[in-house]
């Protein structure tokens, strides 16, 4: 039978504030085990959380970023249950209030547009971190992690298949990083993502029954798990059976999922407000005032990018992949007035150079002016693009400016005439058997003429004037 | 009767604790007791009454992001009964 996936994501986002949620620790990343903590994210008896302004702030930008409606009043409640990386035994979260509801994130899949609903934006505190011994019953816990704000990004039923859910994952990452509220790390835990999935019959309307999938920490392993899951899916109803709704643990080194096997316990989380923390009021003045701060958002840099500078929605998107990234290349773009130039110059061999070095932008060596300057010197016929190639490498090893390199190796380009035709003359008179092919209609061997006068110049040649007149030398005479 | 036993040992499960079957049956019935006491407030009419999440009126206590001291690891584990190196020890618990 042919299927119809339907997939919801919940995003975690770690903020990138200084503080916890709810006291004066410091969120550092990296520190010693149990040394960011303080008698409030312990959990201890009778103190009081006060919550950090900043992560309000935060959350207000990604809702607004996402289209949602900032409610006016939020609170938050208290989510329970036991385990031993969340001290008070509460995970102090937003339930019935959360900041922000309805809102949406547009993806595109082989140029189809498409909106993912976002049901709500909700804030709350990180657990702790805990390691497991692996050869004796124990584990051991970390508590730094406890009372770091989060933000729960949950989506609409809304995404079709594990392809729009890695794209609208990407989108939110992309958000989220340019809006610099979050570092977007998967790998060190700050963007994480569990999915849920079901599948049914085509064209049905009912949804069928669902499984949780979580520790997918890469963009790559939740496509691919979701892909496994939808796979498993369907096996098990082709064959008449039933899915069982559970929590399902994807394995990278296996990849597949398998059941948690938790015992078969629903949650009962008793949730309830929090009588330690009051109502928080977003009025509309604190909204705008954010709202005016807000930066330019991915897509519409990106549209603005292929309007403004007249380049492919590719190249739009892959400028725009970090905030700085496309700050470098407008720069470029404008200084040397040849946006599609400049383009592909950084698409090319800046983003090469900073790739093998798993480098970013922002430690780019070569800077905008510089990168500028070189494509002015191509336009003004200094030197080739082909020298060009050489000279941008060694402005990156070096740092130094393009005419300093350009002297310094001697590497103007010559595009006197004369000096050309004597060369040329010079190469056609030393190949009379390749003179005599191209005469009788064999052209493919112009090009190795232009190689012969390119290794006699050392690629100092202008390969305009040559071709120009190695053509007209080797048919007059 | 509201409330049976058999949610009182829910309840005491979700809590993590453990009564005697006495226990049980004497909170069974002062459970009860509270939650008719509380049905007397169902008696005022409270259309057009806000819910409120908080006793008291106050809105948006907030604190800026500036880092403050955080405890030494010592005092952070002084009340931990199983302490190793910076670490609590736990029973090993894998959801």
């Amino acid at each position: 039978m042919k299927y119809e996936a339907v997939i919801g994501l919940e995003v975690h986002a770690q903020l990138l504030t200084d503080t916890k949620i709810f006291c004066n620790c410091s969120t550092k990343f990296g520190a010693a085990p149990n040394s960011h903590t303080c008698p409030i994210c312990l959990g201890m008896p009778g103190v009081l959380p006060v919550l950090n302004k900043k992560v309000v702030e935060y959350a207000i930008k990604m809702g607004l970023a996402t289209h949602c409606r900032i409610n006016a009043q939020c609170s938050f409640a208290r989510k329970n249950y036991f385990y031993p990386d969340l001290p008070k035994g509460y995970q102090i979260s937003q339930y019935a209030e959360p900041l922000a509801e309805f809102g949406h994130v547009d993806i595109e899949i082989n140029g189809e547009k498409k909106a993912i609903g976002i049901t709500r934006i909700h804030m709350e505190e990180d657990a702790g971190k805990l390691l497991h011994d692996e050869h004796n019953p124990v584990s051991y816990v970390d508590l730094n992690r406890t009372g770091v704000p989060l933000i729960e990004i949950v989506s609409e039923p809304d995404m079709r298949s594990a392809e729009e859910a890695a794209a609208y994952l990407k989108r939110l990452h992309e958000i989220l990083v340019y809006l610099e509220i979050c570092d977007g790390n998967m790998e060190e835990g700050s963007f994480r993502c569990d999915a849920n999935i079901s599948l049914r019959p085509w064209g049905e309307t009912a949804f069928g029954i669902r499984t949780e999938l979580k520790n997918m920490n890469s963009f790559r392993n939740v496509q691919r798990a979701l892909e496994y899951e939808i796979k498993r899916q369907q096996y098990i109803l082709d064959d008449g059976g039933e899915v069982v709704q559970e929590t399902r643990l994807w394995e990278d080194g296996q990849g597949v999922t398998h059941s948690m096997r938790s015992k078969e316990e629903a949650h009962d989380y008793r949730y309830f407000p929090d009588p330690d923390l009051v109502p928080i009021d977003i009025g509309r003045d604190w909204v705008d005032e954010v709202e005016k701060n807000l930066p330019e958002l991915p897509l519409a840099k990106r549209e603005r990018f292929m309007g403004e500078y007249q380049i492919s929605a590719y190249d739009a998107g892959v400028l725009t992949v970090s905030r700085a990234l496309a700050d470098y290349f407008e720069e470029v773009a404008k200084r040397s007035g040849k946006p599609k130039i400049a383009a592909n110059w950084v698409m090319g061999d800046i983003l090469k150079f900073l790739n093998e070095e798993k480098k970013d932008i922002k430690d780019c060596p070569i800077t905008p002016s510089a990168l500028a300057d070189l494509i002015g010197l191509i336009d003004k016929g200094t030197i080739s693009g082909k020298m060009a190639k050489d000279v941008v490498e060694q402005m990156y090893q070096t740092g130094k400016a393009p005419t300093a390199i350009i002297e310094e190796k001697g590497m103007v380009q010559i595009t006197d005439e004369s000096t050309l035709s004597k060369i040329i003359s010079e190469v056609i008179e030393a190949n009379p058997e390749q003179v005599a092919q191209y005469r009788s209609g064999k052209e493919k061997v112009f090009g190795f003429f232009v190689g012969q006068i390119m290794k006699a110049t050392q690629g100092k040649a202008n390969p305009k004037i040559i071709n120009d007149l190695l053509k007209k030398m080797l048919t007059k005479s | 009767m509201k409330i049976t036993k058999k949610e009182v040992e829910y309840v005491a499960h979700l809590a993590r604790l453990e009564f005697a079957e006495e226990e049980k049956e004497k909170f069974t019935s002062q459970l009860n007791d509270i939650l008719m006491y509380m049905e007397m407030l169902n008696q005022i009419d409270t259309a057009g009454v806000e819910p409120m999440s908080h006793a008291i009126a106050q809105k948006n206590a907030f604190r800026e992001d500036s880092i403050g001291e955080s405890l030494d690891n010592e005092a952070a584990l002084a009340n931990a009964p199983d302490p190793r190196g910076d670490f609590f020890r736990v029973p090993k618990v894998i959801e």
